[in-house]
């Protein structure tokens, strides 16, 4: 046996395949509220049950739409009433505090562990309008139609489902409210960086829900993991892995956590990204000379070159369509954002302003441009409208790198350090809301966003 | 050594032929066999002792040459962990030139290396933690090759080397002062 294979065999007896909970849990903290969020009650939810409440979900759905950065939820000291459905609430005592919008509800314990939960959403001066008794012609006769009540449902959960079926409200009350699809069902990919001096395996691959909650690592390793990247169907994750002394591609299933070593060729195999169809994948290899973009079909395993150029090129991203990539070159000196056709393999720069600009992604409606953009040394993430050019930097946090968009586009995550760690961090589209994510314990970084996950 | 087989007969046999001599006397014809037989005997022994002697001086030599290798291997391996004291070379933020500074240390690593054909390299190149990631991963790479290529020019054979880029991804400072930068803009010259 060769001292290289009794590395190797060693190296993969290290390395842990592992969907483990954790404790390290992140917690978002805001810091830069929105001033003209929208005001919105979510009253308790009535628990009738001999049990104790699995997870209060009413906590939940509070703190998502907080989190959103579009609503201003209120105090529960500050609410004038506790109803629990329409008829029980007082509409005018809403209005006079300000809120326009009530969300109430009912859990009622139906034994087996399972629940009926129930909740309507209720617009409040809608219904001071029409004391609650709006009418309406249905098929040529005047009916009750209580209109005020934007949405009602039911549903029987069972235990474990308690906070998801929160974000499924809360994600039916953001889109009634703010007209786009909420990502509160959807999870964020991550690498935490444990104290290398202490720790045998200190790079870890971590998944947890958007929000911080049910950490599951993936994979412990004893040397650097970059770069994780989502499948658009949600299950599996494309990620660079040193744990053999090189970078190589890999994709793992999140849920049977088997993986399929995808690239290994010398020198760089990095920046994976899977395309929008979920049949290609997008990455950079240096096999050729120095750092290029390539299309790689994944039945096939046939491989694109479609950058050429002597400088470098890196970081490919998907325009939502498909048909073109985003990617930062050097070809004019300083790292700018480049788009190609990858018909044609043409290809035009997009951005002008500051020093550089590195990491780009555009926003699933395809109107702007997500970067790092570095002016007078400073790293910031930034956004670029892609009809007239216009770039407002977004954020005052310092050494920002990795943005990563939430699939709705109201959102984007990105890593940064404060108080000397880094840790990651929220900053809304239009740059006004702004939330950290610190974690108890090493460096967090490289976060992804999930595409939705229902 | 079938002469020494012959000889141990020989030895036997020359006591009962003497006894049996001696009943009757030995004759002329036998005594000469006897002187000859002694002879042969003494030129053997010297023989022998010719062989011994030679076999001596030969380990003697061995020993020396393996005395010799050792120490050869020991300032080899007194070369190299010379040289792996002097394993990292640093560079200004955000190139991948080689500071004139680095050239004569580089230079003993490159003669090292062409003097030892089998010895082989890694260079690890890596960056500060400013900019992205994958960009640093590019540059990392850029300033390994730079390494790469300085040994190649001073005559190091490319299937000693091989280079690996880790970014930002193994800073050897943590932190985000100026130290720790510069202290993280670096090659490192790893043996295998």
């Amino acid at each position: 046996m060769s001292l290289k294979s009794v590395v190797k065999s060693v190296l993969v007896t290290v390395l842990v395949l592992s969907a483990v909970a954790t404790q390290a849990k992140i917690e978002i903290v805001i810091t830069e509220g929105v001033s003209n969020a929208r005001p919105i009650a979510v009253v308790p939810f009535r628990w009738n049950g001999a049990t104790v409440l699995p997870e209060d979900i009413s906590d939940v759905i509070t703190n998502n739409l907080l989190r959103s950065g579009k609503f201003n939820p209120m105090k529960m000291s500050d609410m004038p009433q506790f109803p629990t459905q329409d008829d029980e609430v007082d509409y005018d005592a809403w209005a006079e505090k300000g809120i326009d919008t009530v969300l109430v509800g009912n859990i009622e314990e139906r034994g087996n562990g399972q629940y009926e939960v129930s909740f309507q959403l209720i617009d409040v001066l809608r219904a001071q309008a029409t004391g609650g008794e709006s009418k309406s012609l249905v098929n040529g006769a005047l009916v009750l139609s209580k209109d005020h009540i934007v949405e009602a449902r039911e549903k029987i959960i069972n235990t474990a489902d308690f906070r998801q079926y929160a974000h499924i409200i809360s994600d039916i009350v953001y889109e009634s409210l703010i007209g786009e699809r909420g990502a509160f069902l959807t999870r964020i990919a991550y690498v935490i960086v444990r104290d290398r001096e202490t720790n045998p395996l200190p790079f870890q691959l971590v998944i947890s829900d958007y929000d911080g909650e049910n950490e599951t690592r993936l994979l412990s390793s004893p040397e650097p993991l970059m770069s994780p990247a989502w499948s658009p169907d949600g299950n599996q994750l494309a990620y660079v892995s040193f744990e053999n002394k090189k970078s190589q591609i890999f994709i793992q299933d999140i849920y049977t956590t088997r993986r399929t070593l995808v690239t290994d060729f010398p020198g760089i195999n990095g920046s994976p990204a899977f395309s929008p169809d979920g049949k290609k994948l997008a990455m950079v290899l240096s096999k050729d000379g120095n750092p290029e973009i390539y299309v790689m079909d994944l039945a096939s395993r046939n491989l694109e070159r479609i950058t050429r150029n002597r400088t470098i090129d890196t970081e490919p991203s998907w325009a939502p369509d498909g048909k073109t990539l985003i990617f930062s070159s050097e070809r004019g000196g300083k790292p700018q954002i480049y788009q190609v056709n990858l018909d044609t393999k043409r290809a035009r720069r997009l951005t002008f302003e500051g020093e550089m600009n590195l990491g780009a992604s555009i926003t699933p409606d395809n109107t702007n441009l997500v970067v790092v953009n570095r002016t007078q040394g400073d790293y910031h993430i930034a956004r670029q409208n892609l009809q007239n050019g216009n770039m407002l930097v977004l954020t005052k946090t310092f050494l920002d790198e990795s943005p990563s968009i939430a699939p709705n586009g109201s959102m984007i995550i990105y890593s940064t350090v404060h108080e000397g760690k880094q840790v990651l961090s929220l900053v809304s589209l239009d740059g006004r809301f702004k939330a950290l994510l610190p974690a108890a314990e090493g460096q967090v970084k490289s976060p992804s966003w999930s595409p939705f996950l229902l | 050594m079938l002469t020494n087989k012959k000889l141990r007969t020989l030895l036997i046999a020359l006591p009962a032929i003497t006894l049996m001599a001696c009943s009757s006397g030995p004759s002329d014809e036998e005594l000469e066999a006897e002187r000859q037989n002694a002879a042969a005997a003494a030129a053997q022994q010297a023989q022998q002792e010719a062989e011994a002697a030679a076999q001596a001086a030969a380990a003697q030599a061995e020993a020396a040459a393996a005395e010799q290798l050792q120490r050869a291997q020991q300032m080899m391996e007194q070369e190299k962990a010379e040289l792996e004291s002097q394993q990292t070379v640093y560079f200004d933020f955000d190139r991948a030139t080689i500071k004139s500074e680095f050239f004569p240390v580089l230079r003993k690593h490159a003669e090292f290396l062409v003097k030892n054909p089998g010895q082989t390299v890694v260079i690890e190149g890596h960056t500060d933690s400013r900019g992205t990631p994958e960009y640093n991963i590019a540059l990392g790479e850029r300033r390994a090759k730079a390494v790469e290529t300085f040994f190649q020019n001073e005559g190091v054979s490319a299937s000693q080397i091989s280079v690996v880029s880790y970014g930002e991804e193994k800073p050897s400072v943590t932190g985000t002062s100026e130290y720790a930068f510069a202290q993280n803009r670096r090659a490192v010259v790893v043996y295998q």
